[in-house]
């Protein structure tokens, strides 16, 4: 098991820009969208690394913009990163998938393209996945609106 | 509770006659009573109100004292669905087509304050159905959340008493509205 020095130092050799967080159990690094492709290949690819499980898969709504947050962990040597990847643009966001590279989140692509509208560039099959296909809207959003349905207090 | 005493007698007469006896009652009592003993509830629970549906199975609360235990896979087979959770609006048309599978004369429970009302998730939500009532009618409403199982045996209990005392929703008039006048 590595460090999580160790593991930050490896990542900034990958994402200079990326900004680590150590405050919580494990590490966190925060990433733009740009930058999360060619990082999360080195994640899973590297040897001393080997991110071979995603086991979260989460999208939040900033107000100012979007993110999506991936939970990885080595069943190699139990190590686990936390990636944010910061999605500037709210009207189209759209950040590379990693489907191809974790199967699992395929289906965790398409649940938070079902409910907060973030694209997954790529995806084989982006659909939405809980809401009906002619669902108008992204209701995990903090902006969304329904007024049939919704009471609000 | 003494469940003996909680059974209503047989809805008839025995007059005993040389080599046996007669029995005499209308057939509607008897057919109501027969039916009222044996419930077959749906296997249908949406969230975690089940659980407690389940329990209410279970050997502690057992609610084949009081003929409910043949929970039965396919609404063709049922004769009350138990709505032991949340209804969310993908939900809604499910429920409706299993309520129109069962066989006639059907019976429905909501059970929780999300069956009822649509419950903690009233306020604030795109997703849920506030109340199933709004999907289809409900012969007995109960409150909690989750109810006890006592609740839901009582439930049953007061299903059955519906059930016995006649033809249940028909026998429920709406009064009519006065007509709001002219002026
Ligand atoms: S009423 Fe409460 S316990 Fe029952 S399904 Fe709703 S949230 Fe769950």
């Amino acid at each position: 098991m590595m460090s999580h020095e160790e593991i930050k130092s490896l990542i900034l050799n990958y994402s200079p820009e990326a900004v680590c967080d150590e405050s919580g159990p494990w590490l966190q690094v925060s990433i733009q969208s740009t930058d999360w492709l060619p990082l999360a290949e080195a994640l899973r690819n590297h040897s001393q690394l080997q991110f071979d499980y995603l086991f979260c898969l989460t999208g939040v709504d900033w107000k100012t913009h979007l993110s999506v947050v991936y939970h990885l962990t080595s069943k190699v040597f139990g190590h686990t990163v936390v990636v944010k990847v910061k999605i500037d643009d709210r009207i189209n966001p759209v950040v590379e998938t990693v489907s191809n590279i974790w199967r699992t989140a395929e289906l965790h692509e398409r649940e938070a393209y079902d409910l907060f509208g973030i694209r997954f560039n790529s995806h084989p099959d982006l659909r939405r996945l809980f809401l009906t296909d002619e669902w108008v809207g992204w209701p995990l959003r903090k902006d969304y609106e329904d007024p049939i349905n919704m009471i609000k207090l | 509770m003494d469940v003996k005493k909680t059974l209503d007698p047989f809805p008839g007469q025995v007059h005993q006659s040389p080599g046996g006896g007669i029995l005499t009652g209308t057939l509607d009592d008897v057919i109501n009573w027969a039916r009222s003993n044996s419930l077959w509830p749906l296997v249908f629970g949406t969230s975690c109100c089940a659980i407690e549906m389940m329990s209410t199975a279970s050997a502690k609360y057992d609610w084949s004292r009081f003929g409910f235990e043949v929970a039965r896979a396919t609404p063709r087979q049922a004769d009350v669905i138990i709505i032991a959770g949340t209804i969310v609006n993908k939900m809604g048309p499910v429920l409706k087509r299993l309520y129109d599978q069962m066989p006639e004369p059907r019976y429905v429970i909501a059970m929780g304050a999300c069956a009822t009302s649509g419950g903690p998730f009233f306020y604030n939500t795109y997703s849920v159905v506030k109340g199933a009532d709004h999907i289809i009618p409900v012969d007995v409403y109960i409150a909690g959340c989750p109810p006890r199982p006592e609740a839901l045996l009582h439930a049953l209990i007061t299903l059955q008493a519906k059930v016995k005392s006649g033809a249940p929703r028909e026998k429920i008039s709406i009064p009519e509205l006065p007509k709001p006048s002219a002026s």
